[in-house]
């Protein structure tokens, strides 16, 4: 079964981040790095990646035929998105064992995949 | 105590108003075996299906069928069988529908649920998804009682307020996250159980307190959600046994069960438990409570729900309101909130000590908890009380006026507004 763990964190907690020290930035990404490194390991890590923040992103709408293309993330929310991963694992309990793990920030939303082989 | 006649077809509407006329007696056994072969019965199938999805609606098809043909033509002999035989049919009927499940209908047909399935877990691992914390507490609730305890989806609405088609999205939506999210069918092991078997405990106790602070002359047609929420409390202890929490929740229902007769008056009123008649209480139910407490805390692994019945046993044990052993009580509560610091228990410590220490410290304490049980009426309520005996009947009055506002709960309502009118 097929999950994506996604990351996300307050718009404060990223800007807390970015003004780390460097040595206790080091130390945060270390952990993430672990976390990745020891889930792959066992198999579990499909893919993932770490996203730029919001401030990079762009929205293309489709809405009635026509696309506009607007600067920004689709939602203004006070949680954003700060990466990714996609696991491979038996069940849900397992996926959120993962998840309770994550060093890397507040929140992980746990999202089955659709099997699109099943159906 | 008066008999309570389940409630069925609770929108008054279609086949599950047909029991109405049945006697209470019928209806006692039919409630009984819906218990007893439900979860059962589910759990067989979920096991042999994977599909907890299907295996929850055909068994609650099953019953269904059975509240509109057992009234016209008996309960059978066999009831457990029917209910097995009906599910079992109409899972193969739904499964006809697409032939990649002729594997699955094989299966079922060689199968003979539950009798050869008869796993002790099944129920178990049941009951461990329906309260799995992936889905919200109500739905956890709702799923319980219906694949676990047999109960119609109107009868759960009934129970809980909200209209039949709500409670019935609230319970699909459920279903659907368990089938598409993968929530497993099992009881989590090691050092994952403690958690997940709290999130067992507390929709029993819910369920419970549902059940017993809506007890009033109102519901005397419901099926009784504190004793389903007794039954499944026994029905857990019983495939723990090793679980002194499973234990002590038991023993806590048993204790607060005990007293329900002296809790309402002859015109239907509540009583609260200083003014109760202590003869009316149920002394061989408050041993029995006593007894099982005693058994968990031999295992030496004390918890809330056994403080909480130690906290009913000391009442239980106790003469007369006048000579509980408040001491002990509040000890009780220290230790309680050692556990868990809540301002509930918090209030009802204050309730306990104002008999120990006075009125005026428990008020101090009361107070203090302003901010954080502001909407909350049995604060107020409890202030009114302590305001009384410091002879502050002003203040009094205008804080029983405020836990009116907030109350929702008719007997609690009536409750106050006769103190309200003295």
């Amino acid at each position: 079964m097929r999950y994506v763990l996604m990351f996300a964190g307050s718009v404060d907690e990223q800007e807390m981040w970015e003004k780390l020290p460097k040595e206790q930035l080091a130390a945060a990404h270390e952990a993430v790095n672990k976390w990745f490194e020891d889930h792959s390991k066992a198999g579990r890590i499909v893919g993932g990646e770490e996203l730029r923040g919001p401030s990079t992103a762009t929205t293309v709408h489709h809405k009635n035929g026509k696309v506009s293309i607007t600067d920004g993330p689709f939602i203004e929310a006070k949680e954003v998105i700060g990466g990714f991963a996609i696991v491979e694992v038996k069940d849900l309990d397992e996926a959120l064992e993962m998840a309770k793990t994550w060093p890397g920030g507040s929140l992980v939303e746990v999202r089955p995949v659709v099997d699109h082989s099943a159906h | 105590m008066a008999r309570r006649k389940p409630r069925r077809g609770a929108s008054g509407g279609g086949s599950l108003g047909a029991l109405r006329d049945s006697t209470a007696a019928t209806d006692a056994a039919v409630v009984a075996v819906f218990r007893e072969e439900a979860g059962r019965l589910t759990g067989a199938l979920v096991r042999l299906l994977g599909d907890f999805d299907l295996a929850e609606e055909v068994v609650q098809d099953s019953i269904v069928a059975a509240l509109e043909k057992w009234p016209v033509q008996g309960v059978p002999d066999k009831p457990g069988a029917w209910l097995m035989t009906t599910a079992k049919r109409r899972a193969i009927d739904l499964l006809r529908r697409d032939q990649r499940h002729q594997e699955k209908i094989a299966l079922l047909e060689r199968s003979t649920l539950p009798a050869e399935a008869a796993e002790a877990d099944d129920r178990l691992r049941l009951i461990f998804t329906c309260c799995h914390p992936a889905l919200a507490q109500e739905a956890q609730v709702a799923l319980t009682l219906r694949a676990v305890a047999g109960f119609t989806t109107p009868e759960i609405a009934a129970a809980f307020l909200v209209s039949e088609a709500t409670m019935a999205q609230r319970i699909v939506r459920a279903k659907r996250k368990i089938v598409d999210a993968h929530i497993p069918y099992r009881v989590p092991q090691g050092d994952r159980l403690a958690g997940r078997l709290d999130a067992v405990l507390s929709v029993l106790y819910l369920m419970f307190n549902e059940g017993y602070l809506s007890r009033g002359a109102q519901v005397a047609v419901r099926r009784d959600l504190a004793e389903d929420a007794l039954w499944l409390a026994r029905l857990v202890s019983g495939l723990m046994p090793d679980q002194a929490e499973v234990i002590g929740l038991l023993a806590l229902m048993k204790l607060n069960l005990a007293r329900s007769r002296a809790r309402f008056d002859e015109s239907g009123e509540m009583v609260l438990l200083p003014d109760q008649d202590r003869n009316l209480w149920d002394h061989v139910a408050i041993a029995e409570g006593i007894e099982l407490l005693d058994k968990a805390g031999a295992m030496r692994a004390s918890g809330p729900y056994q403080l909480q019945a130690a906290i009913a046993a000391l009442h239980s044990e106790s003469k007369s309101w006048e000579e509980t052993d408040w001491h002990q009580i509040v000890l009780l509560y220290d230790a309680l909130l050692r556990l868990s610091d809540s301002p509930v228990v918090r209030l009802n410590r204050a309730v306990a000590l104002s008999h120990f220490a006075g009125p005026e410290i428990a008020l101090g304490e009361v107070n203090d908890l302003a901010i954080a049980l502001g909407d909350y009426h049995l604060f107020h309520s409890t202030r009114a009380e302590l305001l009384d005996r410091l002879g502050e009947p002003a203040l009094a009055r205008e804080a029983r006026l405020r836990a009116l506002e907030l109350c929702q709960n008719p007997a609690e309502r009536s409750l106050l507004e006769r103190k309200l009118a003295r």
